[in-house]
Formats: structure tokens, sequence, C-alpha cells
């Protein structure tokens, strides 16, 4: 039994005081301190008086003991709060206004709801310049609090530690190894550092101005293509609750945006289920290389060529459907639709940061163009929306342009967890048997759990499944591979916890709950539809027998395959820099 | 082991180094060995034998001499006369504050003072374990190994009152009881000898003067608690500590007193040296263990403590070198006749080291509990060139800084700390009239500045604006509501820092504002420093 501001309640030993405080509806406020993340316990704002200790001490770490008494509102802990909030503002630039994470700020938040009025310390910022080394993301040093979640982050979660407090004292910055820029280090680009930090010290890199410009543009084409997690997201960056899907109103608002043609990943996706699935025919049959790893996720693949380059062999050829999408957009869509494709601009819309990279890599470019022109994550969709003053709520439903726009329930689940792995299955195991499935919902991979295992009969062979989401997961699963410990014949592995509803350009926040519930809605939206199976799609069908003649074939190859890159731990074009600042 | 008729004892702390000791150290032997003595007689490098100033500093034995600022010019007389014809060489025995005094054993300079700590500094050859087993040296161990439980040792330590002497004041004997009953397959004991406070060195005198001292608490620690493995963690500066602990380690392995099976016992333990690279925070033991696990030197969240999870997760007793070398005696002589030392509170006694504005500069150890006026004025000889006292830190840097009205105060681990102040680990600051308590702040505050390990937010940003805040004063720049807000971030920094860096960096402004307040207004309104230090 514990006492908080003269309320009792009774929690299980080693509950935090946040916790029980949360009990009785007292909320502490809170700066580093992250549901999903290890305790921080560095900001001090959540400090509160224990009776009988000296010191004030950090709610969110300090655990209750029986008969304690705490207050969270004494003109002591009030006043040491203030201090401290001041003691971080007057280490942050007060650009607000022009910061992209205004009004969706947890410090501004914060200083508005402790009614700071006045920072009595002189204002000093550190003077770092912005990071935009990357396509995909742009850190701001100036503006980090120092708070390292975004530490815990990369390391517990992602496995990256990429990120890491450099120097000392006042001069502590969150930052990657001796200061390099992020294109000099072994980062996924993952962006899941965005989810984690609270204020505007890292972002997506924004590209909306060049698509707004395309979109300006009366010589432009200008296509796009929509992620199946961003109809699921898009929402919030409007105004709704997380769970909800939008299909229809997201191609509503493209359209009036400027889009020529609103196209979808989903078709893509359900083409990607029937290049990979053949490919783990093929290499079933053909002895090996297996396990098949899937290639979807940008951020695995980057985070697969630094870390675990000597397994390469395993993943996947087939490009991930944003890739997959770009190349039919220039080559087989603009010939269907008479458009020369230099005048074609492609833009996709993704949850994701790292498809920014993948979309600039040099093999993406098997049109003769770049097959991808700009990648939208679903934040700057929605600032785009938002600017562009189109009333999201009250738009009609609207459907996706054909050929390129008809997908199927397999197609939707993409972007959960499991779900690229469950699509599959579906594919092939109907293909290899030449059966109908009985049960198409494989429910053992779904869900939040690290690595999920699943069984499959196909014919008299088993095939053993495995589905990893989050880099640390993916990296203990890859681990078991290396290692020989565990055999399986495929692979899914998604970069970001909960698969790509997660993704890193996601609206904010997103934590493990709402990627549970953005997840969830998928699930229903397949269950909806009347085409569950990727091979039940008649516009993959017909594009086979329009242009690709047949899966992994000739025109497959060039256009739909692709080879990786073996990248170190510690690239060394960093060294070279460090070496030439040094003189 | 080869007798000697004699031994001289060269001082190899640093500032005899600095003062050229090496040299008069060849020359002794080569002089010796020229007319022959170097079978009789042998020349022996030792740690700081505690008079800093006067280095570099020898003691001839068995007779105690003592001589100061010795040359290598001075070394042919001294064997000659000395060595060679048993005549005190006056000269080199009289200019300081050892003016006359002939013996080393009994001077009035160690009159006040009581040597539990420093029992063998001074006296033995450190590097010889056969010379520490002749000072009853390993005794308390084999008592504990053939007589006592474990329990019991644990309790002796608890009786005896014994507190922490890095500076928290921890009692140790309940420390080592978290770690005792604490359940685990694995545990540890770290002796700290990182010793960052500035001012203070008296743990490496320790280690250079008397290393088995610490090895063989260690091991009773381990004994007690259950641990096989322990680590010395100290300053990679510590050269000569590093080299003495390393020679000290193996002899008792060599002689079966550490290692496996020790003594036929069943114990086992085992000491390793972990070097720690310069980091002020690394003395605070979270951040230690977070160092030796090849983290970023950083404290952690407590609780959980290292009495339970420390060391690779795994209960862990940190101890400071001081307080291990409290721990053989305690368990020779008992807890009542240590208890008889110092004050009943605060039993023992303490290591002090004494620098600044005053006459006898080094180390001396006394009974707890003494008065400031009494080490300044009697063991320290008081403060140079006739000056006045202006104040005393205590404790370090991050220690509370006394005027004059607190020359009387007892100090002890419970006192000082009424006063505002800490005794800490033993630092000893005095200053006379001519310094500009402006400008002290202003370098104290310069120091936690730089070594704030940057965790928390109270320490990290609160001690760089102390700093500025100060600063600011000392150039004239101060404004009345500075002393409010230096007061206010004090508060919030004492209060809500993560570990005692950031908690006691706002201690030595504190006390400045509250018995130096009127310094701080001249600097700020009449825009004047009193002692014309700081150019304003």
């Amino acid at each position: 039994m514990v006492t908080i501001d003269g309320q009792q309640v009774q929690v299980d030993a080693g509950t935090t005081i946040l916790e029980a405080a949360r009990k009785v509806k007292i909320d502490i406020p809170t700066l580093c301190h992250h549901p999903d993340l290890e305790v921080q316990a560095v900001c001090r704002i959540c400090v509160v008086e224990v009776e009988g200790e000296k010191l004030l001490q950090p709610a969110c770490a300090y655990p209750v003991r029986d008969n304690m008494v705490v207050h969270t509102n004494t003109p002591g802990v009030r006043h040491a709060r203030r201090v401290n909030l001041e003691l971080i503002l007057a280490h942050h630039p007060t650009d607000c206004l022009q910061c992209i994470r205004n009004r969706n700020c947890e410090l501004q938040a914060l200083a508005e709801r402790l009614g700071i009025r006045e920072v009595r310390f002189e204002r000093r910022l550190r003077g770092l310049p912005p990071d935009e080394s990357t396509p995909a993301i742009v850190r701001e040093p100036d503006k980090c609090i120092s708070c390292r979640r975004c530490v815990a982050m990369c390391r517990d979660v992602q496995a990256a530690t990429v990120l890491w407090p450099v120097g000392r004292g006042v001069d502590t910055v969150v930052a990657p190894a001796c200061e390099r820029e992020l294109s000099d280090v072994a980062c996924a680009l993952c962006g899941q550092c965005i989810h984690a930090c609270p204020v505007g010290a890292i972002a997506e890199r924004d590209d909306t101005e060049k698509v707004f410009r395309a979109l300006a543009d009366p010589t432009k084409h200008v296509v796009v293509q929509t992620a199946p997690a961003t109809r699921v997201s898009i929402g919030e960056e409007l105004g709704f609750p997380p769970g909800e899907i939008f299909t229809g109103k997201l191609v509503a608002a493209l359209r009036r945006l400027g889009f020529d043609k609103v196209m979808d990943t989903d078709f893509t996706a359900d083409l990607t289920i029937i290049e990979e699935g053949n490919e783990l025919l093929k290499r079933i049959k053909e002895g090996g290389p297996l396990p098949l790893i899937t290639s979807c996720s940008p951020g695995w693949i980057k985070f697969g060529e630094h870390f675990f380059p000597d397994l390469l062999e395993y993943v996947s050829t087939c490009k991930s459907p944003q890739q997959m999408f770009g190349a039919l957009v220039k080559t087989y869509y603009a010939r269907n639709a008479g458009i020369d494709p230099k005048d074609i601009f492609s833009v996709s819309l993704m949850p994701c940061t790292a498809k920014k990279f993948e979309a600039e890599r040099p093999e993406m470019a098997s049109s003769g163009y770049q097959d991808v022109d700009v990648v939208l994550t679903s934040r700057e969709l929605g600032r785009m929306i938002r600017e562009a003053g189109i009333d999201f709520a009250s738009l009609p439903d609207e459907e996706h342009d054909a050929p390129m726009g008809i997908s199927t329930g397999a197609a939707a689940i993409f972007g959960a967890t499991g779900g690229v792995m469950e699509a599959a299955l579906r594919t092939v195991y109907e293909v290899a048997t030449g059966l109908e499935l009985p049960n198409i919902d494989f429910k053992e991979v779904r869900g939040l759990e690290g690595i999920k295992e699943a069984e499959i009969m196909l014919g008299d062979m088993k095939v053993r499944v495995g589905v990893a989401h989050g880099l640390a997961n993916a990296k203990r699963i890859l681990e078991l591979v290396r290692d020989k410990e565990k055999e399986y014949h495929f692979i899914e592995i998604m970069a970001c916890p909960g698969g790509c509803v997660g993704g890193g350009g996601q609206p904010i926040p997103t934590d493990m709950e709402i990627r549970k519930i953005r997840g969830n809605a998928l699930y229903v939206a397949d269950r909806l539809l009347p085409l569950r199976k990727s091979h039940e799609n008649p516009a993959i069908k017909q594009l086979y027998e329009e242009f690709l003649i047949e899966p992994l074939g000739e025109v497959s190859h060039q256009l739909l395959h692709t080879h990786y890159t073996r990248r170190s731990k510690y690239p060394i074009s960093g060294s070279a820099r460090d070496l030439a600042k040094l003189g | 082991m080869q007798f000697y008729r004699s031994h001289v004892l060269v001082c190899g702390g640093t500032p005899c180094v600095l003062e050229g000791c090496k040299a008069v150290r060849d020359a002794l032997i080569g002089e010796l060995k020229r007319v022959g003595l170097d079978e009789e007689i042998r020349v022996v490098e030792t740690g700081c034998l505690g008079p800093c100033d006067l280095g570099p500093v020898i003691v001839v034995y068995p007779e105690g001499t003592l001589y100061e600022k010795v040359q290598v010019r001075d070394v042919p007389q001294i064997v000659e006369e000395h060595l060679l014809k048993g005549r005190i060489v006056r000269r080199l025995t009289g200019e300081g504050r050892l003016a006359g005094i002939v013996s080393y054993k009994e001077p009035t300079y160690l009159e006040t003072q009581e040597r539990i700590v420093l029992r063998n500094c001074g006296i033995i050859d450190p590097s010889s374990i056969e010379e520490y087993i002749a000072r009853d040296g390993y005794k308390a161990l084999v008592k504990c190994l053939t007589e006592m439980e474990p329990c019991d040792v644990v309790e002796v330590v608890k009786q005896s009152g014994l507190v922490g002497r890095g500076g928290a004041a921890f009692p140790t004997g309940l420390k080592w009881s978290f770690t005792a009953n604490a359940d685990a397959d694995e545990k540890f004991i770290i002796c700290n000898a990182d010793e960052g406070e500035p001012g203070t060195f008296k743990d490496r005198l320790i280690l250079e003067g008397d290393p088995h001292s610490i090895l063989e608490a260690m091991a009773i620690a381990g004994y007690a608690v259950g641990a096989k493995r322990g680590f010395v963690y100290i300053r990679g500066e510590y050269v000569l500590s590093i080299e003495q602990i390393g020679k000290g380690i193996e002899q008792a392995k060599a002689l079966g007193l550490l290692g496996e099976d020790i003594l036929g016992s069943g114990f086992s333990f085992d000491v390793e040296i972990r070097k720690g690279a310069g980091a002020y925070v690394c003395g605070e033991e979270t951040a230690l263990i977070e160092s030796m696990e090849g983290g970023r030197g950083e404290p952690r969240v407590k609780p959980p403590y290292p009495g339970t999870h420390g060391f690779l997760g795994k209960p862990t007793v940190v101890n400071n070198v001081e307080t291990l070398a409290n721990i053989p005696p305690i368990i020779l002589n008992g807890p009542v006749w240590y208890r008889g030392f110092g004050t009943s509170k605060c039993p023992g006694t303490k290591v002090f080291t004494m620098t600044g504005d005053i006459n006898n500069k080094g180390l001396i150890e006394v009974p707890m509990g003494i008065t400031l006026r009494k080490i300044i004025y009697e063991i320290g000889g008081g403060i140079p060139e006739g000056r006045g006292f202006k104040m005393a830190q205590t404790g370090g840097t991050s220690g509370g800084c006394l005027p004059r009205e607190m020359l009387d105060v007892p100090m002890d681990y419970f006192t000082l700390p009424e006063m505002g102040s800490a005794l800490g680990s033993g630092a000893l600051l005095i200053m006379d009239d001519s310094h500009c308590i402006v400008d002290i702040a202003e370098s104290f505050m310069r120091f936690f500045a730089r070594e704030s390990c940057g965790k928390c937010v109270p320490c990290r940003e609160g001690t760089a604006r102390l700093h500025d805040i100060v600063k600011n004063i000392a150039h004239g720049n101060g404004t009345e509501k500075d002393l409010e807000v230096l007061k206010d971030l004090s508060h919030a920094m004492e209060k809500t820092s993560l570990c005692g860096l950031g908690q006691s960096a706002p201690i030595p402004i504190m006390t400045m504002l509250k018995y130096f307040g009127d310094e701080f207004e001249a600097h700020i309104k009449d825009k004047l420093c009193p002692t014309g230090t700081c150019r304003l």
C-alpha cells in the first residue's frame, strides 16, 4: 500500500512511482520517459518527494515500497521541476514556429503545462551544423536535449547502436561516434530514432517541396503509389485516432493535390509475392541457398549489408514493392499509356524513411531513369494535405487507378509484421500443391511477439518459417541462422517494430500500443476484401500475360530483381574524412 | 630473507619525484656500492612519507632519522657520516618544520597523529610481503579463515562503526551485509582507488606505501560476503600504485595468500587491476562499474544499488582504499579497540591531505572529531608568512568552505554536514586572506562544468550555469538577481541530480554565499574585489 498525494493505492512490488500515480489518475510530468524504452531517469522532470528521503526521486525509476508516502506536487517539487526545465529550455533553440515538430513537441507541451513564462538562464546553443548527409534522416544536434531516448531505441530495439552520447558535461551531444555523419556510419536509416525523439532533433528529410513543384509542372505526368501501411496511418496525421483505414479518402486527397494517377503499392506487393514465392519454390527445389529472407524492408536491407554481409546470399533478389512499382511505372505503364518515361514523375507514399535511401540507390534505375523520383512519408503527405487546405474528413471515397491500383488482401497485410509471410504462404501453398488452402489465416505469424515461427506442409515437405520485426529481433534470428542453431526455409524480416505500420515515417506518436492498433486494422481490411491471395489478382495475371511473360523470367530479372552491397560495420569513408579534418 | 643492518627509505611520492628523488636513490645505491656497504644497507623506494613540501625526503632505519630536501650532492656525506660512521648529518634534518627532529618514529609532527591506516607507510618496504607479514600482515585474514564464520566478520565490521572513507560515509558493515545476504552465483569486491577529488592523494599513498593491507582487506571482504574475485579500480596516472599493487598480487599469490584454496581453508580469492582513464565521475561507484564493464563512465540509476546489482549485474561491494586499510586492524584488535579512537558516533581515524596556504603540507592521520584549528595550527604549523586564515575547504572541491568561526568544529562525517560542508575524502585546502572568494568559486565551478558526465539535466546544464554566473560576477557583470538564481539552481541540483557529483557541486557555492556573502555583494554592487584579485 502506497500513499500518493493522500490517495492510497495498492500496487505490485517493483512498480514505479510513476505507474502507481497513474493508477490514481495522477499524471506526473515526464520528458525522457518513453513507454517502450528503458528508463533513462536523466531529465529529472518527474521528481517527487518521498517521505524520509533527503533527495527528490525520479518517479519514472523509483520503485515503491510498502507504506511509502509520496508527494508529487509540493512547492519544492514544482520548484525543482521548473529549474530543470528552464535549464533544458535555455539550451534549446526558440525557433518553434519554424520547427518540423511545431505543435507536436513534447518539450513545448511540457513548457506549456508547467507554465514556464521566463527562462532565467542565458540562452546558449551548441552551434552544431545539421547532419543532412543521408537522403532519409536529418539530425539537428542543436535541438537535442540529450534525453537519450533515441540512444535506447537505436541500441535496444534496433541493435544498431549508431546514436550515442558523445563528449562530456554541457557539451554532451547524442551523435554517431566521433560525431560522424549518419552517411558514414552503419545506420539502417529506419527512422525509429525519430519516434523516440521528443523534439525536432531528428526528422525525415522533407521532400514535399519537390513534389509540389512537380505537381505544378505541366510537362510532368505525376503518378503516386500508396504503400499498404499508409492508409491506416494517414488519418492520424489529420486528426483521427489510430486504427481507422482511409484508403478511399487517401486516394481522393491525392487526386485533389493534383496527382495524375493514383496507383497502389499493394499491386506490386502482390507481384512481390508471385516473384518471391517462385524464388522460394525454386530454391527449395534446387537445394538452396536457404533460408530465403524477404527483402521488402529497406531498413533491414541496409542493416543486413552492414552487419550480416556474410548472409546476403540468403536475401531474396526481389526488389521491394516500391521499387518493383517504380520500374514498372516507367516501362509497362509508360508503354501502355503512351507516355515518354522521361516525363513521368514517380512519387511513392511510404511509412518509411529508409525508402528514401532505397529510391536513391544507384541500382534502382532499371527503367533507364531513376525508378522512383521522390519518396514521401505519411507525415510529409499529412503536411501537404494540411497546407493545401483539403478537408480530409469530408472527402468522398475514391478508388485507385487501374490496373496498377488493383490488389488483394494479401497485399494489405504487408504493412504488419508477419504479413508478407502470411501472404506468401497463401500463394506458395496453392502454387506448389495445386490445392486450395483450407484456412488462409496464419495466426501463428501475426502479433507483436519479437520472433514468430510456424510450420506448413507443402505436400509431404514440412516448411519452417520465421518472422522477426525490429532489428534487435532480426539480429537474433540471423544469429540463429549464422550459428546454424535453427533451420528455416523462409524468414520475413521487417526493420521496424510491428512492421511497416510502425515505420520511421509514420505519424508521431508511434508507440507499441499504436503499432498494434494499426496492425490489427490491416487484418480487418484483409478479411473484408473479396480477393485475399496474390495469385488471384487479375491485374497481376494480366501483367504477366502482357509484359513479364513468366515469374523469374528475363523481364522480371531485368526490372524486378536486384543485388546487394557488402558494407562494413565501420564504413571507411568516415575515417578518411576524420583524417582530413585533422589536416 | 636477507638481513640488513640498516634501511634507507627514499620517498617515491610524486612531489619527491619532481624534486629528484630518483636521482638521489640511484646515487645512494651507487655510493653504497662504491664504499662496499651494499650488502649491509638496503635502499628502498617507498610511497609518500607525508611531508610533501620537504622533498626529496629519506628516512634511515633503525634510527628513524628523517632527512629533508636531500640532493644528489648530499649523498656522499650521508653515506660517509651516517651510514658508515653512525653520525647524523644535522645539516639535513634542520631547515623545515622538522628542525631538530631526529627520529621519524616520534617527532612532534606525528604526536597528534594516530596511525591505523598508515600503520606501515614509511616503515616497511612496500614491495616486500615479508616486511608486511613481519608487522602482523595477513594475520587478520588467517584469523578470519581459521576462527571466524563469514557472518562474524561482517558483524565485527558492523560493530566497529567504520563508515566509508571515500566521502559518502555509508556504514561499511551494513554495505557488506547487503552483498553477503544477496543470493547469486558470483559476487565481487571492488577497491575504489580512482581518487579523483582534487587535493586528495591519500589512497595513492596507502597503495604505494602499504599495498598488502589493501589486498588482505579485499580478501577478508571476499570471505565475509562470499566473493571470489576482486578488482582494484585504480587511476591510470597512479603509476607507482599500479606497480606496487601488481607486485603485491604476485607475491601474495606466490605465498598462497591469494588464489585458489587460501591456506588450505577452501576459500579462494583473486585480485585483478583495472585502470581508470581519469574521469572524475568514475569515483562514483556505479560510474566506476560502468567503466569497468567497458561503458561510458556514467552513474547508474539507483536503486538498485551495487550491493545487490553491481559489476555485471552481480552483488558487488565497492569500498574505498582507506576504508579497506582499516579492516585488518579491526579484525585483529576487535571493534571495541577501534571504537577507542575518534568519536562515539564516528569512530576511528581519518587521513587528511593538507594543501594550500599551510606550512606543513602533506598527509596526516588523526582521530575523527579533531578540530580544524588543531590540524591547521598544531599539525599544519599554521599559515605561512604570518597571514590570516580565511577559509578551509573540507572534503575536496565538492566540499564546503568554512570560515574562521568554524575552526573549532569537530571534523567528522556527521558534524560537518550540519555546517553545510562535508568531510568527504579528506582533502583539506587551506586559504589565507589574500584570496578572493569569487575567484575561488569560479575555479571550483569550472572544474565541475568540465567533469560533469553529461547524463542528467541538473548536473549537465547546472554545472555550466553555475560557472557562467560566477564568472559573470567575477568579471563585474553580476546582478543581484544572479545570487537568487544561484541559490535556486543550487537547490535544484542538490535535490535532483542523479549522482553525488551534481548533488554536491553546489556545496562550495552555497557555503561561500553563506559565510562570504559580502564579498559577492561587493563584486556585484560596488564592482569591487576586496582582495584585489579579480580584474573588474
